[in-house]
């Protein structure tokens, strides 16, 4: 049957693809889709931990981490729409409004 | 027959995320977005997690992927012609540090044998809704409504940053 190891498994790949979609891509909402990813990931690890515990608290705690997602979500993409009004781009290479 | 399906799921999860990273349409990534958070929710239903797989389909691939979509309509953003067509340096690091991560996680993973075989057996019970608002509204009250406060912050912060222009000259 299904052991922990399997779940673990997608969920360290899934992390490691997110890392790696952060570092190569330049487009603000696909580097911030990478974030979404390795967030689901981290819930999958909580998720199966708490179904072979056979303790609920993991699933509540990702519930929360769905709803702090939600407004990291929101308040991430109204920050990309203000860069774009006043830059024209979400290229994260040509955004150097903070670089010294 | 359960892990036919999660192989299935867990095929389906990999290569979507693997597609959406690749593909030079931001439409498309988004929608690979979506295929995987629907993969994710078939996984919780295997965990027998109910619950989150409706919460799961209902928030991430309804709500937040929508916005998503919204704001590449917004934006108007060209693909990335230039993704992967030279070999970079940067590329090679990203993987070397990808691969660094998730063999260090299967590392730790392999070093445990037999660590949980199965999943518990009272799961049928206390996974279900019922269960789940059981706890939420007893032992989990302060922080589910500190939730509220923090959507509704978030929903002012928004606007006011999305409306903010910095004045030219």
């Amino acid at each position: 049957m299904l052991e922990i190891d399997w779940f673990l498994g997608i969920s360290a790949i899934m992390f490691s693809i997110g890392i790696i979609g952060v570092l190569i891509r330049r487009n603000a909402v696909v580097i911030f889709m990478c974030v979404e990813l390795m967030l689901n990931a981290v819930n999958l690890t909580l998720v199966s931990f708490s179904s072979y515990h056979g303790n609920i608290d993991g699933q509540i705690f990702v519930f929360f981490a769905l709803a702090v997602a939600a407004a990291e979500a929101v308040v991430g993409l109204a920050i990309i729409i203000a860069i774009f009004r006043n830059n024209l781009t979400v290229d994260v290479t040509e955004i150097n409004l903070l670089r010294w | 027959m359960i892990v036919y399906l999660f192989i299935l799921l867990a095929v389906l999860a990999i290569g979507s995320a693997l597609a959406m990273v690749i593909n030079k349409n931001v439409v498309n990534s988004a929608l690979f977005l979506v295929i995987n958070m629907v993969s994710l929710a078939g996984i919780y239903l295997l965990l027998n997690a109910q619950f989150l797989a409706v919460i799961q389909i209902l928030v991430y691939a309804g709500a937040i992927m929508v916005l998503f979509l919204f704001v590449i309509m917004l934006l108007n953003v060209e693909d990335e012609e230039k993704l992967f067509d030279k070999f970079r340096v940067k590329y090679f690091l990203a993987f070397i540090l990808g691969a660094a991560v998730v063999g260090q996680i299967f590392y730790s993973i392999a070093g445990v044998t037999n660590m949980l075989p199965e999943i518990s057996s009272n799961m049928a019970e206390i996974g279900t809704i019922e269960a789940a608002g059981d706890v939420l509204y007893t032992k989990y009250l302060l922080p589910f409504e500190m939730t509220a406060i923090l959507l509704t912050a978030a929903v002012v912060g928004a606007l006011m940053v999305a409306q903010y222009k910095i004045k030219k000259g």
